[in-house]
């Protein structure tokens, strides 16, 4: 079979997992950014116990695999009354996982917003939410996009391994052709170069944008 | 609702344990490789041959920005269909190996550039050749600033192994799944997989950044 007979053949499943695969990314990436939010912030609360909660639940989902995470969530939370359906279950652990990562990229960026801002964001009387809202949270947030473009592709990444609680995915799509084809060399492959372009050519050119958008947004530009 | 067994936690911790040693190994293998395959990579994107440079440097962002679990299930079974068949450990490896590869070879990248201009010229005026100013001079000044990246990816290899289960290494992952359609229980086996993976990671990880902050004091560069 040619190539060309193999992508009529079955590139509608390989877009229609490719599909998925986006969707996928875009609601863990919500949800990442989210938990990312709430757990850099509270990593720099006052209150020990505040912090103490956000540090236990980086520990937790930085010091365990994404794959383990994923089966404890998909098998063992049943057992506590939790029942996912298994494409919930993908989304939400991938997007708890990477929060994990990206909450400590929000820390360290909040922590480098240079110490004259605070000092002068207090001089002009600003509540403590208004400081952090308006004069804090967008200066770190330049300084912290750049990580996060890698971060999104680390997530890309994750989502293919939903693919092993058969989330309909391109991963998935890919290992269903493969099986009854065992054209592996055009499934995998096809797969891979999908998972590239998506990559280097959306994410990638999405947070550059994102990048120039926000530096004009502070007048930095 | 919860319902922990602690006799069959008992009954199943020497096989975890047991696998454990399957995941560090797959781990130290992996690694060694990455590290060693990294330098030759970075070291390729510095030749003057620019067709070998933009080659190694697509590769290896085409590695780091594919999913790990894809290029294992690829390696696994592309081989066979040309009539390679590599044995789940030897594909994982090399799947593996390559991938974090890829990562380190951007590590050791940054390292080699932050060695100053200054040292290649005194190697130039001191004869030495290129081979020599790698070893003796460049590599040794570039490690220091390169073992936070290495530390991190070590972990991140570990983290990485369960992936292997895909195809049939029996590391720990795939004990714990075995031992949960053996039983039907689920609950432990994966929650200890998750602790496993807790008491090595963590404390690696601090291990690490001791290490770091050991070899620059002994480098006098802190």
């Amino acid at each position: 079979m040619s190539y060309f007979e193999f992508l009529s053949q079955y590139g509608d499943r390989l877009a229609s997992g490719t599909l998925i695969t986006m969707l996928l990314t875009v609601l863990s990436a919500l949800l990442a950014i989210a938990i990312a939010l709430a757990m850099g912030l509270m990593r720099l609360a006052p209150n020990a116990l505040i912090r103490g909660i956000a540090t236990v639940y980086i520990e937790i989902f930085r010091g365990t695999s994404l794959l383990v995470q994923l089966y404890w969530i998909f098998f063992v939370l049943p057992l506590f009354g939790i029942t996912l359906e298994k494409f919930t279950a993908g989304f939400v652990a991938v997007g708890m996982n990477l929060g994990a990562y990206g909450a400590e990229l929000v820390r360290g960026a909040i922590l480098s917003v240079p110490r004259g801002q605070w000092e002068a964001a207090l001089a002009l009387n600003m509540s403590p939410a208004k400081r952090m809202l308006r004069v804090i949270l967008p200066q770190a947030l330049l300084i912290m996009l750049p990580p996060w473009g890698n971060l999104m592709i680390e997530l890309l990444k994750g989502t293919a391994l939903v693919a092993l609680i058969a989330v309909a995915d391109l991963m998935f799509q890919a290992k269903q052709i493969n099986g009854s084809t065992f054209l592996s060399a055009q499934t995998f492959g096809t797969a891979l170069i999908v998972y590239y372009i998506l990559a280097r050519f959306m994410i990638t050119p999405f947070m550059r944008w994102l990048e120039r958008f926000m530096t004009r947004k502070l007048g930095r530009a | 609702m919860f319902d922990w067994r602690w006799d069959f936690t008992w009954e199943i911790l020497p096989r975890l344990v047991a696998a454990t040693g399957n995941t560090l190994m797959a781990a130290g293998f992996g690694y060694a490789l990455a590290v060693v395959l990294g330098l030759v990579f970075a070291l390729a994107q510095r030749t003057p041959y620019r067709a070998l440079t933009l080659a190694v440097r697509e590769t290896v962002e085409f590695i780091r920005s594919t999913p790990l679990v894809l290029q294992i299930f690829f390696v696994f079974y592309v081989g066979p269909q040309f009539g390679l068949r590599l044995s789940p450990w030897t594909a994982g490896m090399i799947a593996i190996g390559l991938h974090y590869a890829s990562y380190l070879s951007e590590v050791y990248r940054g390292g080699l550039e932050s060695v100053p201009k200054g040292q290649w010229e005194a190697a130039t005026s001191l004869n030495l050749s290129t081979a020599r100013t790698y070893f003796r001079v460049i590599i040794p000044q570039a490690l220091p600033p390169s073992l936070a990246g290495m530390g991190n990816y070590l972990v991140g290899i570990f983290k990485d192994t369960p992936m292997l289960s895909v195809i049939g290494v029996a590391e720990l992952m795939h004990t714990a799944t075995a031992i949960g359609s053996e039983t039907y229980r689920y609950l432990e086996p994966y929650t200890l997989v998750g602790i496993i993976f807790l008491a090595i990671s963590l404390p690696t990880a601090a291990g690490i950044r001791i290490f770091e902050a050991w070899v620059r004091r002994k480098l006098g560069m802190s």
